[in-house]
């Protein structure tokens, strides 16, 4: 039972984390162009 | 100048349309292409969109940008204001879709360790916990079905988000009372796990809505957005469509569209009329004669002097008789609703016959509430939620690997029920470019064709490069030429190899055509005719096979539209005016036949608005891009029994997915009703319905074959 007290925080906290990282996301365009930056990937940056 | 010294707040922004860009190649290519030039700080490709957005010193024109781009082989255009950032639909969703599958899969773990056999106080904790991530959750990701819901509830309406509401409010409230009790059993995961469904079903739904949209967007504005205005003391500016003001004096070169009614003071030269009217014989027009807004000049420069501009053009007149007419479609209930209107009531009287059988079977009134309760959960229409988004979903993603881009979501249901299609002429049934005669371009030998695609080449002119092009389509590589000169409104003038060659207008300028001349030989005359598209007649073949009758309704002369109905079979209208097409489509849809109209031209705008369902060629004016539901790439026009087979397909599984949807909740709600659902249960039978009907709906990813 004691482990529970600690185990469940952590497991939500994780996934307040991984929310959190896609609200981040989210708001700093990184959903604009998925089609771009499918492709933008391939693009040699040589200069 | 380079990049740094520009100093970031005085920039200047530019945002182009590129509809050519389809791969990481491209991309590289333009932002490298823009960044080099002298005075650009940043160039910023989005491929979604198919658009570029571009930093640059105030002093850049965004001409200069387009030549630019046109240099790397890439055709652009600048996007009005109003246009630059059309609105998406997906992205609202996403926030609550994520706090949706968060808070369902945390509550799911717990739920899984009651459902196991936690009993007493971990059970209580664990109620508790899945009540402090839920109800937070519920409220905030379940906004976009409640609102919608209270807005159908206010006007006396229902849509499928009046029972989906009503069953997750519901479930909410009995579990948070079932908490507070200690009692057995919580919904939260449930509850839950039904808006994450639905929520992305919605999503992918929105996402494949913005696509078709970008896509449409990327091909619109293809009318001249500006002129060069020539000032009294002599100097040339660039001016915008809407800064253009009655009296100023344009100057439209060859191969460049109008920006406004006008009058021409200077020049004589042939206008294209063919996305205005649908009429294909070029119009002659000389000093005095009035010219209109969105035509093309295809012969010499012109002097124009505007007459009427922005709001006041024939074009906006269009766009106002378009407003009228879009009444129609607004009035189309879409399925799903249509659904809910026959479900809702069927599962609340159910809710209630059952509270009233316990009551009277002597259960107490907290027992007959709590069963009345589990039958409103497990009827919560998740499945039927699903049931149509998903299935066009699949479906337009078909579509559009197919090169037919659907833009409105009611769109594949209106087609389903056509039986009767009204095609437009002009750019439609036919290519909408006027094309060199097969058996003359044949008949040249193969020096003649060498040198007529260099002279080609050389022009701007609309017949050279069409002429140009289908030289290049034939296989034949360009000659070299000397000294070459283009004369506005003669023709191109060469020497090769010594002898003194010219590709020109003809002598007798009756028909649609160029004249080849090689030194001394006799003159070879290319004429010029607008060709019906590859396959059409297959097309119509195949409509004729799906039960839907075709005609032609043109506004293009007489004699040219019995020359169509000729080589078609079909029966035509000639001289048909904007407001007679609509009235056309009127006419048959009183009749009682259900009408698609195919068009291009601003002069179909109308009629593509009032028809149940419409289609456009991707090459089609911005009006009638505007006003159609879906848009073809491709050339062929095999897309439209190809449209129509996808629409009644998608049209059965939606029917198949109810019928699956329905017959869950038949084997589901004897057991509500006799009180022996448990949440776990409820979890279950709701994923699993889900999940049949996802999985039958993709069976569409072949639709469009």
């Amino acid at each position: 039972m004691t482990g529970l007290v600690v185990l469940i925080p952590i497991a939500l906290g994780l996934g307040l984390l991984g929310l959190a990282a896609f609200f981040w996301a989210l708001r700093h365009g990184q959903f604009d162009d998925p089609d771009g930056s499918a492709a933008r990937i391939l693009i040699d940056e040589d200069d | 100048m380079t990049a740094a010294a520009i100093r970031a707040d005085a920039l200047g922004h530019t945002v182009l349309a590129v509809p050519g860009m389809h791969c990481a190649g491209c991309m590289s290519k333009v932002e490298r292409g823009l960044s080099a030039l002298p005075g650009v700080a940043e160039a910023r490709v989005n491929l979604t969109s198919r658009m570029v957005t571009v930093d640059h010193d105030p002093a850049v024109q965004p001409r200069q940008l387009v030549q630019a781009l046109a240099d790397i082989g890439f055709e652009s255009q600048t996007r009005r204001e109003e246009l630059t950032a059309p609105p998406s639909a997906a992205k609202p969703l996403l926030a609550p879709l994520a706090v949706a599958g968060f808070a369902a899969m945390n509550v799911m773990l717990l739920s899984v360790s009651v459902w196991s056999g936690a009993e007493g106080s971990t059970r209580e904790l664990f109620h508790w916990i899945s009540a402090l991530i839920g109800v937070p959750a519920i409220a905030y990701s379940g906004r976009p079905f409640f609102s919608s819901a209270l807005g159908a509830l206010r006007k006396g309406r229902t849509n499928m988000d009046v029972p989906i509401s009503i069953g997750v409010l519901i479930a909410t409230g009995l579990s948070l009372y079932e908490t507070i009790t200690l009692g057995e059993h919580a919904w939260f995961d449930g509850a839950l796990m039904l808006i994450t469904f639905l929520l992305a079903g919605r999503v992918l739904d929105a996402m494949m809505r913005d696509r078709a949209r970008a896509g449409v967007d990327a091909l619109l504005s293809q009318a001249a957005q500006g002129a060069m205005v020539a000032a009294p003391d002599g100097t040339m500016a660039w001016v915008q469509a809407a800064n253009l003001a009655p009296g100023q004096i344009m100057r439209v070169a060859a191969g460049e569209r109008l920006a406004a009614d006008g009058e021409i003071v200077s020049g004589n030269s042939s206008f294209d009329q063919s996305l205005l009217t649908g009429e294909t014989a070029p119009v002659l027009a000389r000093a005095g004669d009035k010219v209109l807004a969105g035509t093309l000049n295809l012969e010499a420069p012109v002097d124009v002097r505007v007459s009427h501009a922005g709001r006041d053009t024939t074009l906006a007149e269009i766009a106002r008789l378009m407003e009228a007419s879009t009444q129609n479609r607004s009035r189309y209930v879409r399925i799903a609703d249509r659904a809910a209107r026959l479900y809702a009531p069927a599962v609340h009287t159910l809710a209630a016959i059952t509270v009233l059988g316990w009551l009277l079977a002597g259960a107490s009134v907290y027992k007959a509430l709590v069963i009345g309760v589990a039958v409103l959960i497990i009827t919560c229409p998740c499945a039927l939620g699903l049931a149509v988004p998903v299935a066009q979903v699949v479906a337009s993603g078909a579509l559009m690997r197919a090169g037919i881009m659907v833009k409105d979501g009611s769109a594949l249901e209106r087609l389903a029920t056509v039986d009767r299609a009204l095609l437009d002429k002009t750019g439609t049934l036919t290519a909408g470019k006027p094309q060199p005669d097969p058996a003359a371009l044949a008949a040249l030998t193969p020096q003649e064709s060498a040198i007529a695609l260099a002279l080609a080449s050389h022009s701007r002119h609309p017949l050279s490069r069409n002429l140009a092009e289908a030289l290049i389509a034939k296989g034949v590589r360009a000659a070299p030429l000397e000294q070459v000169e283009e004369r506005p409104g003669e023709g191109v003038f060469a020497i090769c190899n010594g002898t003194a060659t010219a590709l020109r207008r003809p002598d007798n300028a009756d028909a649609m055509g160029v004249a080849l001349q090689l030194g001394d030989a006799p003159i070879r005359l290319l004429p010029f005719a607008d060709q019906l598209r590859p396959d059409a007649l297959a097309a119509l073949a195949r409509m004729q096979a799906l039960g839907i009758e075709c005609s032609i309704l043109s506004g293009d002369a007489p004699e040219a539209v019995a020359a169509i109905a000729r080589q078609t079979g079909l029966t035509g209208q000639g001289n048909a005016r904007p407001a007679d097409k609509q009235d056309a489509i009127q006419r048959l849809r009183d009749a009682g036949r259900k009408v698609l109209m195919v068009g291009d031209g601003l002069n179909d705008g109308p009629a593509l608005a009032a028809a149940d369902a419409s289609m456009a060629p991707a090459s089609a004016s911005d009006v009638g891009l505007q006003a159609a539901d879906m848009v073809f790439v491709q050339q062929t026009l095999l897309a439209l029994p190809r449209a129509i087979k996808a629409a009644r397909s998608t049209m059965s599984v939606v029917k198949q997915n109810f019928a699956l949807a329905i017959g869950y909740n038949m084997l589901a709600v004897p057991l509500a009703m006799a009180g022996m659902v448990t949440p776990l249960i409820a979890a279950a039978a709701m994923s699993l319905s889900s999940l049949l009907v996802v999985g039958n709906s993709l069976r569409l990813v072949r639709a469009a074959k």
